[in-house]
């Protein structure tokens, strides 16, 4: 998979066609990568809708038949990046936002396990954020998210299993301390939630 | 003995909350790959399809 270069295309209507109806069936999960990099809903839409349109820019240098899926998650994930190196300042108050609505929680009643994840999440660091939804959630193999992060395999491994770790631990210790209870809460919420949703099926 | 048994109890249970863990991760995703697709996403690429072609 090579990196996407911009360039004239000779005019191939049909070629786009197919190229624009796998984009499309791409979207939603354009969207939801997106979502997990900048965690505000708005900005995540703004997110997948640039990298959409840089997709179609290059679409010349995408050899069909390939992984469309890791070449726009890597398109959308270099934006990204790129985007991020000018707000900088942003993202660093949205994760110290973050970071003081976890400790905000107060509420023993709040259920949403899912939210607490999410918090959770924003909390890591980036590169570890990112291979572990890759993995995780997008269902790439290790080597297509070594290639969407543009790292080795060994790398996204090692992020993903440190991913998780502080994931367990944040979720388990965490901002859950008050009152020298509760902690462990959260963890033992995402515990019996996940088995409600495994008896589902 | 019982350290191994303990070891292996802790282990287990680490084993579960990653799971859980992964569980939870994937409900999370999944549910905004489920959500109805915003018309601006349509619309990006209805207006591609202008033959502005070269740039």
């Amino acid at each position: 998979m090579s990196e996407p270069q911009v360039g004239r295309s000779p005019f191939d209507p049909a070629r786009d066609e197919t190229f624009k109806r796998e984009l499309v069936t791409l979207i939603p999960h354009l969207r939801a990568f997106a979502r997990t990099l900048t965690g505000d809903p708005t900005a995540a839409d703004d997110l997948a809708q640039d990298a959409m349109m840089k997709a179609w820019d290059a679409r010349a240098s995408f050899q069909l038949g390939t992984n469309m899926k890791a070449w726009t998650f890597m398109i959308l994930r270099n934006q990204f990046y790129s985007e991020k190196r000018r707000s900088w300042r942003q993202s660093q108050l949205d994760q110290e936002a973050a970071e003081r609505t976890l400790v905000a929680v107060d509420d023993p009643e709040a259920p949403v396990a899912l939210d607490e994840l999410r918090l959770s999440l924003a909390m890591l660091p980036a590169e570890q954020r990112e291979a572990l939804i890759l993995v995780g959630a997008g269902g790439f193999a290790y080597e297509e998210a070594a290639e969407i992060c543009g790292c080795a395999v060994g790398t996204v491994k090692s992020r993903v299993s440190r991913a998780r770790r502080a994931l367990q631990t944040i979720l388990e210790d965490g901002a859950y301390d008050r009152d020298g209870g509760a902690a462990g809460d959260a963890m033992y919420a995402i515990l019996a939630d996940a088995e409600r949703l495994s008896t589902l099926r | 003995m019982e350290d191994n048994r303990k070891g292996a109890a802790a282990l287990d249970e680490a084993r579960l909350r990653q799971q859980a863990i992964g569980v939870k991760l994937r409900q999370m995703f999944d549910e905004v790959v489920n959500e109805p697709v915003p018309d601006e996403f349509l619309d990006i690429l209805r207006k591609a399809d202008k033959p502005s072609g070269e740039r």
